[in-house]
């Protein structure tokens, strides 16, 4: 059973620390993510209205969220009308317990799962498995996570830390159905994956799944995947439970012609994914309950420049991108939600009262590679800035801070401290001493001129 | 106060300053191309499915040598010609593969769409088998997704297919053939 993230202790620069040693990891890593950002940039470039796409996107999601409320009774209404059941989950704690009640109202004590993050986001195997209920994942990468009681360390690829060679030892060591000479081809280890899974999905009652997107004016639920564990999962089974976050609206039908082409771009690299299931309620006869989850989204939404993280769609471009995901991995970030993204969900979902969550802002150079790739336009160093801002600073920081901007605010101090500072030049070491270490350990001191420019510029310049 | 009221509650206070937005649509809504049939069959194909583009009078001879010593699922409402002479009724469980029609078929993504309609069956009769042949008419092609969105009904149940299941979760290889049917092939029928 994977763990949780909540409550790991840590914080990101120590987590770094530790996984940017291990060679293996970054080797996986950097093939993985060069590999998409190739496959990601050809298909981009194929759609001469990316730009436009990209606009729209931005603006309707914008626009859904200023009228969230709205939009989410209409949803409900319209489900409910289609003979769904919809309910409404406060925190991680209310939507487990809903969840478990639905699960133990059918009988059963197994359930299948589509990936989800919101479903990993509140610890749903986790809270199921307390009472008696086996939650069994079915998209590979999450079995393979599962299998190896590991973590996800990536949105879309959650075993991406993974090489074929850990995975098939993973697989002969807890799939007792493999044959010990399973090789570590991925179409071998994709077909084992199919043989371990295919009797349960036949006999599976009951099947959990997320979105990728809901829509307000006609009920349906969207769920983008590849491999068809989604539609096994959402087809066979006779109850059906989708928990999804709140902000994964859509105001009208028509808006999904815009995000079904920037999503599989975006996040696989495929002009479409294989497979997308859209449903309206009960369908086909099966029982549908869904499950609309807040869990600190209306705390994001509260916050001006923060709010646009929630027009996330999951698409992972913005891991693929960045100089420090691609070198750390996911797990550094100690959270579902890793890479630029988690570095602005993470802390405003979970507040950042850890030293985890407020040391997750720092979590990036500002390259801003990730603002560029995304196809909702969050300008995620915008929000890391803000963040910054507002994380908790210690006592010598502020102190510090205090000083620099007494220094700075008067002219007349700034150029006597230059002064005094080119005068004791020789006598600054290139490492700090105590606490101030912590700044030198990580950075160079600039070298302190013989002269200040502006005491140049009075010399020469001035008549 | 119920989860719902205070959730609704919540959202009301938060973006109660939040500025209105106009959503602007200047993207492609329709898409000039010149010859869809033979793009369609052209993005078919990249994602390693089985493509053939034939006049409609050749279709039935094609779908009886494609289904020929397989155990097929034939949907309700297929037209005749389409069944290859395929007696269908297969047990789910049974079944080797699954021929169907479609609702609308994609030319930019290679994309086909089913919406269980007549002769494209259950979502599990085009799921479980391990092979699906899909007869789509000219007719049925648009250029682009937002053509299709258009086009199709959001109230029945909908299954978008591009190429065989696949997955990209070893190494972001792609490898074909999961757990949906590991063969697709396409007859486009002109």
């Amino acid at each position: 059973m994977s763990g949780t993230f909540l409550g790991m202790p840590g914080n990101f620069p120590k987590n770094a620390e530790k996984a940017v040693q291990n060679s293996q990891l970054r080797f996986n890593l950097r093939k993985a993510t060069h590999t998409i950002r190739g496959k990601r940039a050809s298909v981009v470039a194929e759609l001469p209205d990316w730009k436009e796409l990209r606009a729209a996107a931005k603006a309707v999601k914008d626009e859904t969220l200023r009228h969230l409320d709205r939009y989410l009774v209409q949803l409900e209404e319209a489900v409910t009308r289609a003979g769904g059941h919809v309910h409404w989950a406060r925190d991680a704690a209310e939507a487990n317990r809903i969840v478990t009640g639905l699960v133990q109202a059918t009988g059963e004590s197994e359930v299948v799962k589509v990936k989800s993050m919101a479903t990993q986001e509140i610890g749903l195997n986790e809270a199921l498995a307390e009472h008696g209920i086996t939650a069994y994942e079915t998209d590979l990468a999450e079995l393979i996570v599962q299998l190896g009681d590991d973590f996800p360390s990536h949105i879309l690829v959650p075993a991406i830390h993974r090489n074929r060679a850990e995975i098939r030892e993973i697989f002969l060591e807890k799939m007792p159905e493999t044959p010990d000479g399973l090789s570590d081809e991925p179409a071998a280890l994709a077909e084992a994956a199919r043989l371990h899974l295919r009797e349960r999905f036949l006999r599976s009652k009951v099947a959990i799944s997320g979105a990728n997107f809901m829509i307000a004016e006609t009920g349906t639920l969207v769920v983008l995947e590849s491999e068809g564990n989604g539609r096994m999962c959402l087809t066979l089974p006779e109850t059906l439970i989708s928990v999804v976050g709140i902000e994964k609206l859509l105001p009208s039908w028509r808006d999904l012609e815009i995000f079904l082409q920037l999503l599989p771009r975006s996040s696989t690299g495929e002009r479409m994914n294989p497979y997308t299931s859209m449903w309206t309620g009960a369908t086909e006869g099966q029982e549908f309950h869904l499950v609309l989850l807040d869990n600190g989204r209306t705390d994001v939404l509260a916050d001006e420049v923060g709010r646009q993280a929630l027009r996330c769609i999951r698409c992972s471009a913005c891991l693929n991108v960045c100089p420090v995901y691609e070198r750390t991995g996911g797990h550094a970030y100690g959270s579902v939600y890793p890479g630029p993204i988690g570095a602005i969900l993470t802390p405003q979902l979970r507040g950042m009262g850890s030293e985890l969550d407020a040391s997750l802002p720092y979590a990036s150079s500002l390259c801003g590679a990730c603002f560029d790739v995304c196809p909702v336009a969050i300008d995620i160093p915008e929000v890391l800035v803000d963040l910054r801002a507002k994380a908790p600073h210690g006592a010598a920081e502020r102190a510090g801070m205090r000083v620099a901007g007494w220094v700075l605010g008067d002219e007349a101090r700034l150029a006597k401290a230059q002064r005094l500072a080119s005068r004791v030049r020789g006598l600054v070491p290139r490492r700090l001493p105590g606490p101030l270490s912590a700044w030198t350990d990580t950075r160079d001191l600039p070298e302190i001129p013989e002269e200040s420019f502006r005491d140049w510029w009075e010399r020469h310049e001035r008549p | 106060m119920s989860a719902r009221e205070e959730i609704l509650g919540r959202i009301r206070r938060a973006v109660r300053d939040a500025p209105e937005v106009e959503i602007p649509r200047d993207y492609r809504t329709s898409v000039p191309v010149d010859d869809p049939v033979g793009l369609f069959a052209e993005r078919v194909d990249d994602y390693r499915a089985v493509v053939h583009v034939l006049p409609a009078a050749e279709v039935p001879a094609k779908v009886a040598e494609l289904v020929r010593g397989r155990r097929m699922i034939v949907p309700d409402g297929l037209p005749d010609e389409w069944t290859g002479g395929a007696a269908g009724g297969a047990e789910l469980s049974g079944a080797d593969g699954v021929v169907t029609g479609c609702a609308v078929a994609i030319a930019e993504t290679g994309t086909i769409v089913l919406d269980a309609g007549p002769g494209q069956g259950t979502r599990a009769q085009t799921l479980v088998p391990d092979y699906h042949l899909c007869v789509v008419r000219a007719d049925q092609v648009v250029a682009s997704v937002p053509e299709a969105v258009a086009r199709l009904d959001p109230v029945r149940p909908l299954t978008w297919i591009s190429g065989p299941s696949a997955t990209s979760d070893i190494e972001l290889n792609r490898v074909e053939g999961v757990h949906g049917p590991r063969t697709l092939e396409v007859i486009v029928s002109i």
